[in-house]
């Protein structure tokens, strides 16, 4: 159970208690814990245009739909929906607790939405309106057409059981009369033909899709077996014969349906949580025009050389020069630099950064795909499409299984016609061949250790992204960290506290509480900045001035506080903030970027079970050189551009290693998209987590060693079920060719080898149960 | 087995019942928010407070 986090209630804009790893949460407070400022997000809120979103019903109220994040658990729902409807203008808000989407219904006009959201906002949970015709997506569809299918066949399943299991009986006892027999078999065909029609359009249409294009996939035999069984069965019916196999053609898709359903399943919870990222493009920037009026305009109608005005708290929409005005800017999503850079009158300053300090006039130079982050972003997708090309493991075996099969078969038919006379038994050995040949356990094997794989480690906090994301996960032997954010927790922390007077701290945490500066912000969180709110001046670049009871207060650099360089040689290797009051001496504040817990363990771990470890920064020698030297890691490269970081993982392609890339910034980016398999932290820029295979939440690094253990675990159980599957096959395949399988054996086999592969794969559920006893 | 004249369709109506109430399931969206109804349990709901009487 994790400690409940307290709110700040003297200021707002820091949350004051955090890490809270239970399973409860109190009111909201894990939102809280994971919120970083309500303000920055209600900012970012509006500067989103939701206005823009919002649409009108046939009764004239306004409806908007909104992403909520930061949900956790039934009082979040009770939060958010109460909070809403408390409001009187509200008629209807409805969460979705599976997809995180707010419905939002309210009569126009007598609320404007930016107030209407507000409240929810300021609870700790942040909020994203999108355009659901955008986000319906294919998936979503498909995922009802097999759930559609799949009661179909199991509706067909259970009866044509049903009539079977008496047909297998009168065999048996051997007093069921051929016209009784007759009978079952054509309500069996009644039942079973028609539903094959239907729930098995998403194999045929997926065998003829790769027929056409000249390849053979596993939906080919499965096709041909079901179509054979079913068209055969028929044939049998109407000349009265004894076997037929409709109750084999029907559970075979039901079966198959499950492991498709399972793996459709998978593959859309991975693209929901890639979502996001479309609709958290900049919309909307501030142009200057030459009359000096301001107009909002969308981001591309920006041309190069109109003037775009940067309020603070903003992401640059487009590149350009700054024309006026001084400000700070946080550079991390391009240089993964967690310090801000000053920028004045003429630097070049590139879309994506954010205004920290002052607002900003530039003059636009690239905008849209041609500004850094989009080349970055195409790089991206360059490195993207060679990861594309990766077959997975059950389409490997496909590529030799189907031709096999299909092989033996006519050699069957070809034994048959030829030593047993009539070509039509060849025909029906051949069929009963194919039939019990079906990949219906190999169909079953990867789906069902990937869902149990995806849910144990759903429950360690970790997102499979990828379907095939494990599988390439148990190939690896190298690993590639980024430093900032990944092995560090990305955010600077106060170092020297125990040496500074509380006095001291509380003041310029007062001070501090004004600024965005990433290093103001940790004195704030590390000092109680309590007390009547201080005329803050804040000076880009150099630091922040008050005055309080007539002594002028500086809090900054060295050289803002007058500092002589020779003063305190107490130096680290990271940066430092001096407070001076006028008459006193001066105060050092040393800062430094704390490693995530378990980085020690996890790498020592890693190291231990044979992994090549690297680290690939792009920050300074020194500082990469320390950290290094701190998670033990002895393979580092510092100073690492993003194309840098993609031209090291090629080079470790061509020498035959199976890279996995742990990054978290948008300079990882293409890192994370050329690497054989990649995951980043929860924290880490969208783009990142959207090129990466695996999420994981919380700050300890040991996730990473807990994904790769349930690969290997998982692809242990799908190589075991395979081997189940084809010793199965070895059994069953003698007695097909030999002609003594019949419609029973034919149905027993199959099921049980089914059931044997799913009881395989639970296995993985039963070793997390005994870790956790 | 003149039984089954009666039992296949009964035996079928029954299973066809079952479908048709997946189907409709399926349509009216109840399996759209799956772990929301989980939690919506847990939400002490007054809506219609015994103060009101």
């Amino acid at each position: 159970m994790g400690e409940i986090a307290l709110k700040n209630l003297e200021n707002l804009t820091e949350p004051l208690s955090r890490d809270v790893g239970g399973d409860c949460c109190a009111g909201g407070a894990l939102a809280l814990a994971g919120v970083t400022s309500p303000e920055a997000d209600f900012s970012a809120f509006v500067s989103a245009d939701p206005t823009a979103f919002v649409e009108t019903d046939q009764d004239g109220n306004a409806m908007l739909h909104l992403l909520v994040e930061n949900m956790h658990c039934a009082n979040c729902i009770k939060n958010i929906e109460q909070s809403l409807k408390s409001n009187p203008a509200v008629i209807d808000a409805r969460l979705n607790f599976s997809s995180r989407r707010l419905f939002l219904r309210w009569h126009s006009g007598a609320a404007d939405v930016r107030n209407l959201v507000r409240p929810v906002i300021a609870l700790g949970y942040p909020l994203t309106p999108y355009n659901p015709e955008l986000m319906k997506t294919a998936s979503a569809e498909e995922n009802t057409k097999l759930l559609k299918a799949l009661a179909v066949a199991g509706f067909a399943a259970a009866n044509v059981m049903l009539l079977s299991v008496s047909v297998w009986a009168g065999i048996f006892s051997e007093d069921m009369g051929p016209a009784t027999r007759d009978f079952l078999h054509w309500i069996s065909a009644l039942i079973a033909l028609p539903a094959v029609a239907y729930a098995g359009q998403p194999f045929f249409r997926s065998a003829y899709g790769a027929l056409h294009a000249g390849r053979v996939n596993m939906d080919v035999p499965i096709s041909l077996a079901v179509l054979l069984a079913a068209g055969m069965s028929l044939a049998e019916t109407i000349q009265g014969g004894e076997y037929v196999y409709f109750d084999a053609s029907v559970t075979l898709l039901f079966f198959l349906l499950i492991g498709r359903y399972l793996d459709k399943a998978a593959r859309s919870t991975a693209r929901s949580a890639a979502e996001r990222l479309l609709l958290l493009k900049a919309v909307a920037a501030t142009i200057i025009k030459p009359d000096g009026t301001r107009q909002t305009v969308p981001v591309e109608a920006v041309t190069p050389g109109s003037r775009v005005q940067i309020m603070v708290g903003d992401r640059l929409p487009v590149d350009g020069v700054v024309a006026s005005g001084r400000s700070e800017l946080d550079v991390s999503l391009i240089t993964g630099e967690s310090l801000p850079t000053a920028v004045e009158r003429g630097d070049l300053v590139f879309a994506g950064t954010l205004n920290l300090n002052s607002p900003l006039e530039i003059t636009a130079m690239k905008t849209g795909d041609n500004t850094l982050l989009g080349d970055i972003v195409r790089l991206m997708e360059a490195a993207e499409q060679g990861r594309a090309k990766y077959v997975r493991l059950a389409d490997r075996i496909a590529g030799f299984y189907a031709p096999a099969v299909h092989t033996l078969a006519a050699a069957t038919f070809i034994g048959w016609w030829i030593f047993g006379g009539s070509w039509q038994i060849a025909l029906l050995q051949a069929v009963a061949v194919l039939i019990i040949t079906c990949p219906c356990a190999l169909g079953l094997a990867v789906p069902v250790v990937q869902v149990v794989a995806s849910g144990r480690l759903l429950g360690k906090g970790i997102l499979v992204k990828a379907a095939d994301g494990l599988e390439r996960l148990a190939e690896i032997d190298t690993i590639v960290f980024d430093k900032t954010g990944t092995l560090t927790e990305g955010r600077l922390d106060l170092v020297n506290g125990a040496d500074i007077s509380a006095e001291d701290l509380d003041l310029a945490a007062r001070l501090a509480r004004s600024s965005r500066h990433p290093l103001a912000m940790a004195v704030a969180r590390a000092g109680n900045g309590s007390g009547a709110s201080l005329d803050v001046e804040e000076f880009p670049g150099e630091g922040l001035k008050a005055t309080l009871e007539g002594k002028e207060i500086r809090l900054g650099s060295r050289s803002w506080c007058a500092v002589s360089e020779t003063n305190e040689t107490k130096t680290g290797q990271g940066p430092e903030l001096w407070l001076n009051v006028t008459g006193r001496e001066p105060v050092q504040f040393l800062f430094r970027d704390h490693l995530r817990p378990g980085v020690r363990n996890a790498i020592a771990s890693l190291l231990h079970q044979g992994f090549a470890v690297e680290l690939l920064s792009g920050d300074r020698a020194g500082v990469v050189e320390e950290l290094a030297a701190a998670a033990g890691i002895d393979n580092w490269r510092a100073g690492q551009k993003p194309k840098d970081k993609v031209d090291r993982l090629k080079e470790l392609v061509e020498r035959g290693r199976k890279v996995l890339m742990v990054g978290d910034g948008l300079n990882d980016a293409p890192a994370l998209a050329a690497a054989h398999v990649s995951i980043s932290p929860a924290t880490a820029a969208d783009i990142s987590q959207t090129a990466a295979d695996f999420v994981f939440q919380g700050r300890d690094l040991s996730a990473v060693t807990e994904a790769i253990k349930v690969a290997k675990f998982s692809r242990r159980l799908v190589l075991q079920n395979f081997s189940l599957a084809f010793l199965y096959n070895v059994i069953a395949i003698p007695l097909a060719v030999a002609g003594m399988v019949t419609p029973l054996l034919a149905a027993v086999a199959m099921s049980a080898s089914s059931l044997i592969v799913c009881l395989n794969s639970l296995r993985l559920r039963i070793a997390r149960e005994r870790a956790r006893s | 087995m003149n039984v089954l004249l009666f039992l296949i369709p009964v035996a079928l109506f029954l299973g066809g019942l079952g479908l048709a109430a997946f189907l409709w399931s399926l349509k009216s969206g109840q399996y759209e928010d799956l772990e929301g109804a989980a939690n919506r349990i847990l939400i002490d709901d007054d809506d219609d407070p015994p103060s009101d009487r």
